[in-house]
């Protein structure tokens, strides 16, 4: 069964008609040609696919496009090639040296600009002391939050310091 | 996958007529375990109906000072809340400990409470699993058995439930408000899951086409001093091996109020009542702590691979309830 949505990928409106049972990470990468949200689990146990819908980081492998339609994504690509150069995230994942292979990395920084973000808003994680208490961009906070994008080149002490480093 | 239908309700009372007459129907909210359901095989509805955009997404409080939770509420949002960061630690806890930041964005509350075991056998189709599809017997009883429950188990079915915030709102005594073709009606989080007994496919009494609207928390200021605690395999995103949620109030050394609830070890959020009541009166010291939860524990039915979580989960008692008194005294 099919159904017509619109999207806004990375400022741009894109129309499309789906099978029902397309996840939007495959409807962006087989039909709209969008290769930076990555698959590796394809079951929300790896974090590659991560993007942001309405600002959030979410798992376009366990979303239905369908779920989306009229919705707002950020891809990696996106965050890489906006009007003012790169995302300052993205220049720092450079500067640290924080990928090896670069599979795992747009749903990386993907991740990393949802964390941000989180932190700014003082929204609390298992690694905050006190449900109530102050949220500090600690390198305990960022492991915590990061902890959904797994990394098989090991690279998390290098990512760990580019977070820091923008959230500093 | 199966094809399905979709359609994205436009309110919750047509979302439950729908789905209601429709046995091949399923709700669909954040789709975090649904739609990995739907790519494993485990589930295969031939309609969702997406009641995301459908159900309250709100925080607010009660004129009664209950506060009500919209089953709409992303985790990280219901996690982040002031009311609920301010006056009950344990929910706000046990929220950040499950699962990824990625994933508590898109989980609803409605969706946590109703997602299903992440059993092996359950979620293998090539595997039997007598909730998946009933009468293929257990593959987990005889199989590797250290994710097990060790309380309120039977011969047909040993799966854990996987949800922390179902725990933390076991504790609570929170209510859940449900809506059906005849109305509305509360059901108590504890009462909301059945024990698996010979029909382990059901895992609550909701029936076809029940929506959960929202979940009322209790105006109880003591559970102010509350804490979840999580033992897992890993530091961060992993299920709990054993957790507890807990609140307590100390009068004079003796325990006045008490609420304890566990996870990784039942079918369902498990309710210590037996540990609550061995506790009341009682002082308020570890060494009676672990005493009250291994009277919880005499129930329990451990296999080969999982004996371990009884002494795990009667230390994790001792160790949350002496955290919480040490607070009560700072």
């Amino acid at each position: 069964m099919e159904a017509t949505i619109t999207l806004d990928v990375d400022g741009v409106r894109r129309e499309l008609t789906v099978d029902t049972r397309t996840t939007l990470l495959d409807a962006l990468r087989d039909r709209l040609g969008e290769y930076s949200p990555k698959k590796g689990c394809d079951h929300g146990q790896c974090g590659a696919c991560t993007v942001l819908v309405g600002g959030r980081r979410i798992l376009s492998c366990l979303v239905l496009a369908v779920a989306c339609d009229g919705d707002e994504v950020t891809t990696a690509a996106g965050l890489a090639g906006g009007e003012g150069g790169p995302h300052r995230l993205a220049r720092a994942f450079v500067e640290h040296d924080a990928f090896q292979c670069g599979y795992c990395t747009p749903g990386q920084v993907c991740s990393g600009v949802g964390v941000l973000a989180e932190l700014e808003a003082g929204v609390p994680s298992h690694a905050t002391a006190h449900p109530e208490g102050p949220v500090e961009a600690s390198d305990a906070e960022i492991r915590e939050r990061m902890s959904g994008n797994l990394c098989r080149c090991g690279a998390y002490p290098a990512i760990v310091a580019a977070v820091r480093e923008v959230a500093r | 996958m199966k094809p399905f239908r979709y359609t994205r309700a436009r309110d919750t009372a047509s979302a439950v007529a729908s789905v209601s007459e429709d046995p091949g129907a399923r709700f669909l909210a954040g789709g975090t375990n649904l739609v990995d359901h739907l790519k494993l095989g485990v589930a295969e509805p031939d309609h969702l109906v997406d009641v995301r955009g459908a159900l309250d997404a709100g925080v607010s409080e009660l004129a009664d000072g209950r506060v009500r939770v919209g089953a709409g509420v992303a985790n990280s949002d219901l996690a982040a809340h002031p009311l609920v960061r301010a006056r009950y630690p344990v929910l706000s806890a046990a929220l950040s400990s499950g699962a990824s930041g990625q994933l508590r964005n898109a989980a609803t509350t409605g969706g946590n409470l109703l997602q299903r075991t992440r059993c092996p056998y359950f979620q293998n189709t090539t595997t039997p699993c007598n909730k998946r599809e009933p009468g293929s017997g257990c593959g987990a009883l005889h199989g590797h058995g250290r994710d097990n429950a060790v309380l309120g188990i039977s011969e047909h079915c040993v799966a854990t439930h996987p949800s922390d915030m179902a725990v933390a709102l076991a504790a609570l005594g929170a209510q859940v408000q449900v809506l059906t073709e005849r109305g509305e009606r509360g059901v108590p989080v504890s009462g909301l899951y059945r024990l698996p007994g010979d029909r382990p496919q059901y895992d609550t009494v909701l029936e076809q086409g029940d929506l959960i609207t929202a979940v009322d928390l209790p105006a109880l200021p003591w559970v102010r001093r509350s804490a979840y605690r999580k033992v897992r395999e890993r530091a961060s995103y992993a299920f709990a091996l054993v957790s507890v949620a807990a609140a307590l109030q100390v009068e004079e050394g003796r325990v006045a109020g008490v609420r304890l609830a566990l996870g990784g070890v039942a079918p369902m959020p498990w309710r210590a009542h037996h540990a609550e009541e061995a506790l009341v009166g009682r002082q308020a010291t570890e060494e009676v702590f672990r005493e009250a939860a291994r009277a919880e524990f005499e129930q329990a039915r451990p296999g080969s691979d999982n004996a371990f979580k009884v002494p795990l989960a009667v230390n994790t008692v001792g160790a949350v309830l002496r955290s919480l008194v040490e607070e009560e005294g700072a």
